[in-house]
């Protein structure tokens, strides 16, 4: 699977190390429609990317087959240089079953648009209940780290808040604590902000942004941010119809795009 | 024949002395059913279709057929292939069965009313199949479809006379034996309808206080 030539122009450092997660030629089709084309994608430890586009043009199937929610249709999707979605065999690749999931999927972390928070736990039961059942922590460890977590998004003083009683932009803040206190090597975020009140997209984003500065995790972003996704994103990919129609440094792609869809799309954001 | 008081009080204790095993087969049955439902609801979903396949088939059967030819086939016709059952065995297994095909149905609409992503997170969040169901799924399945399922605990309550069919001794057979030897019904007959009452009354009682809590939702519930 070769790269692009568009890849290879935006990679401008020497490409010696592994790539963290990489797609070649992954291809997604729901029934008779094909969401992705023979996506070509890497990203870098540590790497902040954005994916933008407009609805429809596969961004956010792109994460949910690296958060194992997807199949894809063909095509290899690699984590550390290990695939993901097949298990290798001497030279074959099958199909992964759920323990070799299981095992990779233990380097991502995921926060959805809807929060998708657990109702029946307590703030701090949300956070902590993975790191306590599936790291193993203890329940003083996995406390204090989820404390910790907490209070770092502002939210220190609603642990024993119940998910409903919560904001939107709380929820997602929780959310992203959530997430965070697995220590994954890349963290995708799914349109985190389109289900909340403007208002309140604020405080989300800056949660981001504050942890995008902190850690060395990768972060993929889908996001109609077009602000957001300029500051915090070390690349920027512009995908339409299933295809990377544009990719490179957000100054770049925000100021001088070159397809006409790029154009097209960013001039729609800009006159709103 | 007008009614006898003096008759109904000396045969009140002889007909009421069944309560014990009533109970016992109600509430026997009642486990069977509840465990068993849950098993047909995990089997249902198997990603090991002939088993789905099967499962599906075995509820539908179950539950098309009257409990009465289910609880003779049990009795009567198993014995043919080497599996005998004392009555008790046989009534609470028959009921059993047959209320765990409800009860699955009833699991089953409460599992689907949890929403998408919370598998999803679930999954996000690494947990393993079995924690996902026990520590996310079942949680918010089970609370919504409790009243459902203690209403099954009175319907199958209700039930229990059928095993008179194969000769357990509950409330109607009682009734029936001291009917037959002293040619008065009336009075065995209606006790047998005022034991079910006095039973079924507080427990419908129980049940609907149960539904309220439960109505009480997530968030004011401190666990």
């Amino acid at each position: 699977m070769g790269m692009t030539e568009k890849q290879l122009k935006s990679s401008n450092k020497p490409d010696k190390e592994m790539p963290l997660v990489q797609y070649e030629n992954v291809t997604k089709k729901f029934g008779d429609v094909e969401v992705l084309k023979g996506l070509d994608l890497e990203i870098k430890q540590g790497e902040k990317v954005a994916l933008i586009g407009p609805s429809g043009s596969g961004k956010t199937t792109i994460i949910r087959m690296l958060m194992t929610l997807e199949k894809p249709s063909g095509g290899v999707i690699s984590l550390n240089g290990e695939p993901l979605w097949h298990k290798k065999i001497g030279d074959k690749l099958v199909p992964a079953d759920e323990k070799h999931l299981r095992k990779l999927r233990s380097d991502i972390g995921m926060v959805f648009q809807h929060f998708n928070l657990f109702p029946h736990m307590t703030i701090l039961r949300n956070v902590t209940e993975a790191p306590i059942h599936v790291l193993g922590l203890s329940k003083e460890e996995a406390n204090e780290r989820a404390v910790d977590m907490l209070n770092k998004v502002g939210l220190g003083d609603k642990l024993d808040a119940y998910p409903e009683q919560l904001s939107g932009g709380q929820k997602q803040r929780v959310a992203i604590a959530r997430a965070v206190v697995m220590h994954p090597k890349v963290m995708l975020f799914d349109e985190v902000t389109s289900a909340l009140d403007p208002e309140l997209v604020g405080e989300v984003l800056q949660v981001i942004r504050d942890l995008a500065k902190e850690t060395d995790m990768a972060m993929i972003l889908v996001t109609h941010e077009m602000d957001f996704a300029r500051d915090i994103a070390d690349r920027v990919v512009f995908l339409h119809n299933g295809q990377i129609e544009e990719e490179g440094h957000p100054e770049d792609i925000f100021e001088t795009p070159e397809s006409e869809r790029l154009q097209g799309f960013l001039s729609r954001f800009l006159n709103t | 024949m007008t009614w006898n008081w003096e008759f109904a009080f000396e045969i009140f204790p002889e007909i009421a002395s069944a309560i014990w095993l009533v109970i016992g087969i109600t509430i026997g049955a009642y486990i069977v059913s509840l465990v068993l439902g849950l098993v047909l609801t995990f089997a249902r979903r198997s990603s090991f279709k002939p088993l789905a396949y099967l499962t599906y088939g075995f509820i539908e059967f179950v539950r098309s057929t009257p409990p009465l030819v289910q609880l003779f086939f049990v009795y009567f016709a198993l014995p043919a292939i080497g599996i005998s059952l004392n009555k008790y065995a046989a009534g609470i297994l028959t009921l059993g069965i047959h209320y765990s095909t409800y009860l699955s149905e009833v699991y089953r609409s409460g599992i689907d009313s949890v929403p998408k992503g919370q598998w999803e997170a679930a999954r996000a969040m690494n947990f393993s199949k079995i924690q996902t169901w026990f520590r996310v799924i079942l949680p918010q399945a089970i609370p919504p479809v409790i009243p459902m399922i203690g209403n099954y605990l009175l319907v199958l309550f209700k039930e229990t006379p059928l095993l008179m069919a194969i000769g357990v001794g509950e409330f109607l057979q009682e009734a029936q034996l001291i009917g037959a030897s002293n040619f008065r019904y009336l009075e065995p007959i209606t006790i047998v309808g005022l034991l079910f009452l006095l039973l079924s009354y507080p427990s419908a009682v129980l049940i609907n206080k149960l539904e309220q809590r439960s109505k009480l939702g997530f968030g004011t519930r401190k666990n």
